[in-house]
Formats: structure tokens, C-alpha cells, sequence
């Protein structure tokens, strides 16, 4: 054909071809959603400390191994109370000049999505720990450690972030380990993660691919006996380690703690579901209200409280969905006052 | 095991080492017996002629000179001795012996340790003294043989003895020219000496020696190619296999650190800065440079025409290998463009590539516009398209206006997967039509095939970038519109592979004999298996086992790895000989082939096991942090394999400069003649 033998024609074709390809799955799709996506209304934009933290996230490429997409799949739930949406991403521009516009949704989830990682663990201390080596506080954490995002001083100024590192993290360094300018800015770009909630009377998308058995949860049955010891993993490990020994300094242990072996569970319920900031003055990091930000159900609170009260040595008495479940009211009522 | 079963097996043993020596010892007597029968029904007459018919040649022989010397020489026998048979009866006797001792004895003892030790200690002298028994038999029966035989022999000298000698004679002689009767070896190709007349015989060997690897064979000489066109490929060359050895090592380095986290603290050689290194450089400085090298060959002969400006291709190399040195400081430095995958280098870096390949792009117009074929041949399309395709996805990925919110990532789906199919593999078959035919020296098996599979790759792949993003927040029928995309990948795939196979058609035995040919069937192989792979990836029930595991990772190795970098090494293996006249060892490529292949394996197949089970884990809710613990010894297996590629690099690194720069072959008639030649020059200028 002479189409084919005349190179001027061919190559025109195959160009158009491809552009008009592209113009359609690619050019018009992504105008649409610039256009037709708004922020949400409550939707809080970033302060200036965690625009700049943002900025050491993107240059230090954490987007490698950390997503921030809440995927609309059953087992993206751990991540966030609801899929993400176009309108999560709508308030992100171009950084600057040099710099593309950075949703930093990532393809690859070696460590976890941090969609929600400001809910999830909102504790300055175990961040700043965590950033200056990891494997203080999560062992088996294969995350690069930041050193260099942080100063040794011998003499302390005003202002001064103050970090507690083991002697075996310090690899020599002498001094007080003070958080610098740059892990502060990231610590703020990451408490400032949220998944903001939807306008009220807004559907929320579906997780779709549920598991078999969360489909039958309406049946009536046996209450099935929940795996304590997955949730705290899931939940408290980070903090309070695996083997409930706490954080010398920075995280209280949960061994022994006169709270948790308490026979009267009111108390642990409260800190569970609103947080707890009384040992704030012995240099313990505030805890948050990790069961009200996880949205955790009461036979979870239950299951989790079961296996703090009964492992490492502790033996204390069991509590009960049930009571769980009243006390839950009861503090709820406690906090909003 | 419990003492009972202990005493079993060893009772077991005992009987059977008995079983068997009664066999042996019947099967002894019979033979024995058989002997005596088999000579008492024979007849002097049948028994001479049987004996006749065993003779070898030089046996005849002697027997023709004995009879001659009418001597009969007399055979010397020596007596042999009888093993009593009080003997026999001790050796069964002890035996016994020590079988009724193991037996006998019981007690609570027997659960002992030491007690079984000790049991299993008398049990071989036991079984040895079994063995030295049925040794002992048998000679004794050998000698009873032999004395049998020594009577036979007598009676043969009896039977000669007797026999008519003219017979005789008449008789050895016909059964000794019979024996002696052997081929010239001559009956088919006569007795003229051989001589190539049409000159179709090459690279004789004859004196082949003990080859370490099996010899492959040499580069043919080939019409020469223009200095200054062969400089410049040689010089994008060399720049790929240095970007591909930076870039490796980088890999390498980030494959240690999944499994030694802590290996440094720096913030230039931090994980997260790394990463980007590693790819970028292999992409655009390697396998980008790699390809526009072969390209820069290709392009311009098959049009028949000589490339239209070699200026333009050096001015492309220096900006492209420009483009890879800033663009990794930057990285390493923390600048980069904001986390989308192989776009990570800022605007005015990749401004710097994307001039080189415009630049490229004219180069390549020019030359197809002044080819002196009237038809484009099919590696010109692929190559051409590829490198405006490269150009418009440059663009459209950095561009500003459409990028806002998830804008971003609906192009970054779009540009990443582009890179890939559009610039890689689109430029990479390309070259593959032109240098598979050509190494196996016949046409490619179908030339619509081939532009069956250009359009309908054109089709589908510019639909699938989305598939990155399944389940993500970008619209629903475009993560459907990608997925389709994905299954309709199949039709350029089975086409470009059918094609590709059916070249080899008729020619599979030319794989044996060439270095370059296992480069090419490697990369086919993958490029069947890891684009269905992706195909296979992209449905929405796979995407919730395998995305965000390490599974794309060992498909990007897969694809990335075994297909383009096995094109391009089998292209370079065939091409950089013609320009240089130096070939590599060929123990170095095969070390290169198999250490890369090995270690591909190595590298993938723990990474895909593992990372199913982990998006298992996953899927079955269990604790994040469990599946990284889980990913542990795959990540080992993984930095081994990576290991093992690395070690290859190094080998082909090797083999570049070998090619380069190795001994050249002197070839004795060409050195005479450029002798002769100068020695003509020299009694020119004294005339």
C-alpha cells in the first residue's frame, strides 16, 4: 500500500492515532476531574509548618513505600473509616515552580497508607522517635532511619524538642538528641493527615469484595470471640510494644499498670475512648483516643482490654462486651462535658 | 524409634542377608551342575565345529603357525585347593550364632540408647562375616570352574589332534578371511581429493582442543560501516553499559537495604532518594541510550541511506547523559518532582532529555525521508513512532495545565505505563525486527503480522495506564476502560511473539552455534510471559491480591529486565563486532547469559510467591506489620538474585571492552597482503 511506503503518512497516522488516544483517556478525564471536584466544605487545608513538612515528605521520597489512597476494598478499612474520593485530592496544586503537583497517592505499600496516619497516631513523641530511627519503637520495621533530621546539643535552648533515644540507637552520639526544624515540619505534615468526614446526609462510597463472613454479620449466632491480640497489634503495639512493656520515658508499660489490672474497667474504657494526658509531667507522651479514632467497636474495646488484662504476666479480671458497652456510653457522656 | 522396631529391622536384616546368600549359593551349584550335563551330551564333531566358531582372528593365527610346527605344546596346570567344608560349617555355625545372641537377650535395657548402639555394633561384624562367607563360596566355585575348563581345553587339543589336517587348515583359513574382511572407508567419497570450489566453507577448525564452553560461532565480516556512525554508536554504547552498571549497583544497594535497614544513615543514600536513582537511571540512562544506539545502525540501514547527520546524534547523547548525571544529583540532593513514578526528575532535567530525543526524532525523520528503499521496512515504524510517542508523553506528563488534585494521577498512570509500552518496548521491537532476521539470516516470518501488532499495540496500550490505580479515586470507567485495554494486549503480544517464533522456524539449530541467538529467545519468552503477566494483573481480582506488593516490582524486572535488556544485549552482542572487528569471550557472555537469567529467576519467582501471600495477609485483615516480617527471607532471596544480575553487568561490562578494546585476531593472509600493499606504496613513491 502506498500509504505504508510514504513516511510522511504513516507517521502522521500513527501520531494522530496515539494523540487522539490520549486526548481521551488521559487529557479530558483529567480536566473533568479538575473541574468538576471541589474540597470538601469542612475540609482543613494545610498550615504553614506541615506545607513545609510536606515538602521534606516529597523530597526524601516517601511516597516509595507509603500510599495515601484509602481504596474502596474491604481490606483498605484498616486505613481509613471511609474510600477516599476525588474531592480528598482537590485542594492539591502545583508546589511551585519546579515542582509538579504531588497527590502523593503512591503505587507501592511497603510501609503503611498514611491517609489517616494523623488520627491513627497523633503523638508528636512516638513520631519523632520513630523518624529518628524506627526500629526504637516498631523492631521489626524495615523504615530507613532520618538521623539527619535531627540535632545533637549539649546545652538545651528555649524551644528545644527534646528526643528520648535508647543508648543502642544513639551510635555514638553524645548530648541531647533535639528534633530539628525539618522532622517538627514533617511531624505536622503527618498529624495533619486526616481523613476529613463527609457532609452530612452524603452517602459514603462503599468497601466493596467483603470478606464472606462480615456479609453474614447480620445473622444471629454465637458471638464469635475476637482476636485481642491481632487488634493490639493493630492498635497499641506501636506504642506499647509486643511485649507490653511500654517505651522507657516516652510510653508507659501496660505490664503490671495499676489501670489496666484494676477490677473496675471505667477507667481504662475512658482512656481507651478519649485519651489520656495525666503522666504528661513524668515525660509520657499524651495518649489519643485511639478506640474513638479507630472507630472501634465495643466487642473489639472488649477483646483488646481481655488480652492486655490477661498477657505479659498480668491476670486480671475479664470484662464483657456488655459492660464495655455501658461504660462507653458513660464516658462519652464524661467528655463532652 | 521404639527397641521393638529396632529388633525387627536388624532380625530383618539378618534373614534377608540369609535369603539372599542361599540364593546366591543354589544359583552357585546349579551353574555347576550344568556344566557337567551340557558336556556329556555333546559329540567330538559338533564340538570342534562350535570351537571353531569362537576363534578370533589371531587366535587362527596361531593355531595356522602351531599346526604348521606340528607341535602341540602341553597346558601347565596348577593344583587347586579346597576350602574345607568345616570351614563353611564354622562360618554358618558363628553366624547362628550371633543372630540367636541378638534374639535371645531381653530386658529393660533394651530401650537403652547404648544398648542399640551396641546392637547395631555386633550386627556388622555379623553382616561381615556373612559377606566373607558367600566371598569364600564363590572362589571355591570359580576353582571348580576353572578346572572344568582346563579339561575342556584338553580335550580340545585331543580333537585337533585327531582331525584331518587339510580340512582343518581349509576351514581356519575361509573363517579367518572372513573374520579379517573390513571397509575402505572410501567406497563413497572416492579416492579425488576434496576441494571448496564455490567457497562455502568458513571458520574451519581443525585443531578443535579441549573447549572449556561449548564454541559458539564468530561474528561474520560484514560490509564496513562509516568511522564517524560506528564512534557515535560505540559512544552511546558505552554510555548505556556505564548508566546500566550506576544504575544496577544503586539496585542492588536498595535490594541490601530491605534487609539491612540500617546500612547507613546519610540522607543522600536514603531509601526513599535512592529508589528514583536506580530507576531513572536504568530507564533513561541505560535502556534509553542502549536503544537509540542499536537505532542509530538500524535506522539508517535499512533505508540503504547513511544517516543524515552525526553531528545531531553526538548533541542528543551529551544532553540525554546530561540529563541522567544532574537528574540523579538532584535526586540524591532531595529536589524532585513531586513522587510520581519515573517522573521524578524535575522539568529542566527532563527538558534536557526530552531535547535529545527531539533531536533524535529529526535525525531519524531526515534519514527514513532519504532512504533509498522504496517500502519503510517494519523496524523504522516501531522506532520512529516510539520516539514521537516518547516525545508527546514527555509532554502531556509535564505540562502544567491539566495536573491539578487527581488530575496528576490519571496522567501519571497514563505516562508511566507509556514510558514503558511506548517508549521502551515499542523501540525495542523495533530493533528486534531488524536483528533477529538478521542473525538467523532468513526473513521475518510475517511482515503483517508485524504491523498487525504496531497498530493494535498503538490501541490498546494507550488505554491501560489507569490500571495502576484500580480501586483508587480516579473514575471508575476509566480503571475499566484500562483493564480492558489490558486483555485486548494480548493480540500484540501473541502476534509479535507468533511472529518471532515462526522467524525461528527451520532455524532452531542455529541457536546452538550462536551467542547472540539465547539473548533473543530469552527476551521472547518474556516478553509472552511477563506482558500477559501484566494482562493477567490488571483484572480487578488479581489487583486486590497483588497491588501495592512487592508483585509489581518482580513484574517491572520481569518485563523491564527480561525483556528489554535481553534485546538489547543480544543487539549489541551482534552489532558492536561489525564496528569494531573484536568479538567478546565468548566463557565471559555465557557468564553474562546465565548470571543474568539465574539470577532474574532468583529475583522474581520468591518475590511473586511471597507477595501473594502477603496481599493474602492482607486481605485476611491480619496485623500490617506481620507481613513485613513475613517478606523477610523473600527479601533475602531477592537481594541474592539482585546479586547475581549485578555480577553480570560486571561481566558485560567486560565484554564491552573486550569488544573495544580486546586483542584483535591477526588474520595472517589480511596482514600479507596489507604488507604487500605497503611495500607496492613504498616503491611507488621511490619510482
Amino acid at each position: 500500500m502506498d500509504f505504508f511506503n510514504n513516511h510522511k503518512q504513516l507517521f502522521t497516522a500513527a501520531f494522530l492515532l496515539f494523540a487522539v488516544l490520549t486526548l481521551f483517556v488521559c487529557i479530558i478525564p483529567a480536566f473533568n476531574n479538575e473541574q468538576n471536584n471541589a474540597p470538601l466544605p469542612n475540609a482543613i487545608p494545610l498550615d504553614e509548618q506541615a506545607i513545609l513538612g510536606k515538602a521534606v515528605f516529597i523530597a526524601n521520597g516517601c511516597v516509595a513505600c507509603h500510599t495515601q489512597q484509602v481504596r474502596n476494598v474491604d481490606m483498605d478499612k484498616v486505613w481509613g473509616s471511609r474510600p477516599s474520593i476525588a474531592a480528598d485530592y482537590a485542594d492539591i496544586h502545583r508546589t511551585d515552580t519546579w515542582r509538579n503537583t504531588a497527590t502523593l497517592m503512591g503505587t507501592e505499600r511497603t510501609g503503611p497508607d498514611l491517609t489517616n496516619i494523623g488520627l491513627r497516631q497523633p503523638s508528636i513523641d512516638w513520631h519523632l522517635v520513630h523518624l529518628y530511627n524506627p526500629r526504637i519503637v516498631v523492631k521489626e520495621s524495615i523504615m530507613p532511619a532520618y538521623p539527619f533530621l535531627f540535632e545533637v546539643k549539649n546545652k538545651l535552648e528555649e524551644g528545644d524538642v527534646v528526643v528520648n533515644v535508647p543508648d543502642e540507637f544513639r551510635n555514638g552520639r553524645k548530648g541531647k538528641i533535639i528534633a530539628g526544624a525539618e522532622a517538627l515540619q514533617l511531624v505536622a505534615y503527618l498529624k495533619a493527615l486526616k481523613q476529613t468526614k463527609l457532609p452530612d446526609g452524603t452517602p459514603e462510597p462503599d468497601f466493596l469484595y467483603k470478606k464472606p463472613g462480615d456479609l453474614g454479620s447480620a445473622k444471629k449466632g454465637e458471638p464469635k470471640e475476637l482476636n485481642g491480640a491481632m487488634l493490639y497489634t493493630n492498635n497499641c503495639q506501636s506504642c506499647h510494644q509486643g511485649n507490653g512493656e511500654g517505651l522507657k520515658g516516652a510510653f508507659p508499660a501496660l505490664k503490671g499498670s495499676k489501670i489496666v489490672l484494676d477490677d473496675n474497667p471505667e477507667l481504662m474504657v475512658d482512656i481507651i475512648m478519649n485519651g489520656y494526658s495525666a503522666r504528661e509531667n513524668e515525660g509520657y507522651g499524651a495518649m489519643p483516643a485511639v478506640g474513638t479514632n479507630s472507630k472501634l467497636k465495643p466487642e473489639e474495646i472488649a477483646a483488646i482490654m481481655n488480652h492486655e488484662k490477661t498477657s505479659w504476666g498480668n491476670n486480671a479480671k475479664k470484662v464483657t462486651t456488655e459492660q464495655v458497652k455501658e461504660l462507653m456510653e458513660v464516658v462519652k457522656v464524661k467528655a463532652s462535658k | 524409634m521404639s527397641f521393638t522396631s529396632v529388633l525387627l529391622w536388624a532380625c530383618f536384616l539378618v534373614l534377608l542377608t540369609a535369603f539372599l546368600v542361599s540364593v546366591f549359593i543354589y544359583n552357585r551349584v546349579k551353574q555347576a551342575k550344568d556344566l557337567l550335563k551340557n558336556r556329556s551330551y555333546r559329540g567330538p564333531e559338533s564340538q570342534l565345529q562350535q570351537h571353531l566358531n569362537t576363534f578370533s582372528s589371531s587366535q587362527i593365527e596361531a593355531l595356522q603357525n602351531h599346526l604348521k610346527k606340528k607341535r602341540i605344546a602341553g597346558v601347565k596346570l596348577t593344583k587347586s585347593r579346597l576350602l574345607s567344608l568345616g570351614t563353611i560349617i564354622f562360618l554358618i555355625f558363628s553366624s547362628q550364632q550371633g543372630f540367636s545372641q541378638t534374639t535371645n537377650t531381653s530386658g529393660s535395657i533394651w530401650t537403652e540408647g547404648g544398648v542399640i548402639i551396641t546392637l547395631i555394633l555386633i550386627l556388622i561384624p555379623i553382616l561381615a562375616g556373612i559377606w566373607l562367607m558367600m566371598v569364600k563360596v564363590n572362589n571355591l566355585f570359580r576353582q571348580y570352574q576353572d578346572k572344568q575348563k582346563v579339561q575342556e581345553a584338553d580335550e580340545l587339543v585331543r580333537l585337533l589332534d585327531q582331525a584331518d589336517q587339510v580340512a582343518l587348515q581349509k576351514a581356519l583359513s575361509k573363517r579367518k578371511d572372513a573374520l579379517d574382511y573390513a571397509l575402505t572407508n572410501k567406497e563413497l567419497s572416492g579416492t579425488i581429493p576434496a576441494e571448496d570450489e564455490k567457497g562455502l566453507l568458513h571458520q574451519i577448525q581443525s585443531d578443535p582442543g579441549l573447549p572449556v564452553v561449548a564454541l559458539k560461532k564468530r561474528a561474520l565480516k560484514r560490509p564496513g560501516v562509516d568511522p564517524a556512525l560506528s564512534k557515535l554508536i560505540l559512544w552511546y554504547l558505552g554510555a548505556a553499559t556505564f548508566w546500566l552498571l550506576f544504575g544496577t549497583t544503586v539496585g542492588e544497594y536498595l535490594g541490601i537495604k530491605f534487609v539491612a535497614p540500617d546500612a547507613d544513615q546519610l540522607s543522600w543514600l536514603s531509601f526513599g532518594r535512592l529508589r528514583p536513582v536506580h530507576t531513572n537511571a536504568v530507564f533513561w540512562g541505560w535502556a534509553s541510550l542502549g536503544m537509540i544506539g542499536l537505532g542509530l545502525y538500524v535506522v539508517p540501514r535499512v533505508g540503504n541511506a547513511p544517516l543524515a547527520s552525526i553531528k545531531m546524534g553526538w548533541y542528543s547523547l551529551w544532553l540525554i547523559n546530561a540529563a541522567v548525571v544532574v537528574g540523579s544529583l538532584c535526586l540524591m540532593a532531595g529536589i524532585n518532582n513531586g513522587g510520581g513514578e519515573y517522573r521524578e526528575y524535575i522539568w529542566p532535567v527532563m527538558l534536557l532529555f526530552g531535547i535529545g530525543l527531539i533531536l533524535t526524532l529529526i535525525n531519524f525523520l531526515q534519514t527514513v525521508a532519504r532512504r533509498k528503499t522504496k517500502e519503510i521496512y517494519i523496524s523504522n515504524w516501531y522506532i520512529v513512532a516510539s520516539v514521537i510517542f516518547a516525545i508527546v508523553i514527555s509532554v502531556v506528563a509535564y505540562v502544567p495545565w491539566w495536573q491539578d488534585g487527581l488530575g496528576e494521577t490519571i496522567i501519571q498512570g497514563y505516562y508511566m505505563h507509556q514510558g514503558v509500552g511506548m517508549w521502551f518496548m515499542l523501540f525495542t521491537l523495533g530493533i528486534v525486527y531488524y536483528f533477529l532476521p538478521q542473525q538467523l539470516n532468513k526473513p521475518i516470518y510475517s511482515y503483517s503480522l508485524g504491523i498487525l501488532a504496531f497498530w493494535t499495540q498503538i490501541l490498546f496500550y494507550t488505554l491501560i495506564g489507569t490500571h495502576h490505580f484500580v480501586f483508587s479515586s480516579i473514575p471508575w470507567w476509566l480503571q475499566t476502560v484500562a483493564i480492558l485495554g489490558s486483555m485486548g494486549m494480548v493480540i500484540p503480544v501473541a502476534a509479535g511473539t507468533t511472529n518471532f517464533i515462526m522467524t525461528f522456524k527451520g532455524a532452531w539449530h542455529k541457536v546452538l552455534s550462536s551467542y547472540t541467538l539465547p539473548f533473543f529467545i530469552v527476551g521472547i519468552i518474556f516478553y509472552f510471559t511477563g506482558s500477559l503477566q501484566g494482562t493477567a494483573e490488571a483484572f480487578r481480582t488479581t489487583n486486590l491480591v497483588w497491588h501495592f506488593t512487592d508483585f509489581t516490582v518482580a513484574h517491572s524486572h520481569l518485563t523491564m529486565y527480561g525483556i528489554i535488556c535481553f534485546f538489547l544485549w543480544a543487539g549489541i552482542y551482534a552489532l558492536v563486532p561489525r564496528l569494531t572487528g573484536k568479538e567478546a569471550p565468548q566463557i565471559t557472555v555465557g557468564a553474562h547469559f546465565w548470571l543474568a537469567l539465574i539470577g532474574l529467576m532468583f529475583y522474581t519467582i520468591p518475590l511473586m510467591y511471597g507477595s501473594t501471600l502477603k496481599g493474602l495477609m492482607w486481605m485476611d485483615g491480619k496485623p500490617f506489620i506481620d507481613s513485613v516480617v513475613f517478606m523477610a527471607p523473600y527479601w533475602l532471596w531477592r537481594a541474592i538474585g539482585g546479586s547475581l544480575m549485578w555480577l553480570s553487568h560486571l561481566f558485560f561490562a567486560y565484554n564491552f571492552y573486550k569488544m573495544l578494546k580486546g586483542n584483535k585476531t591477526i588474520d595472517v593472509t589480511e596482514v600479507a597482503i596489507e604488507k604487500l600493499n605497503l611495500s607496492n606504496a613504498s616503491a611507488e613513491i621511490k619510482l
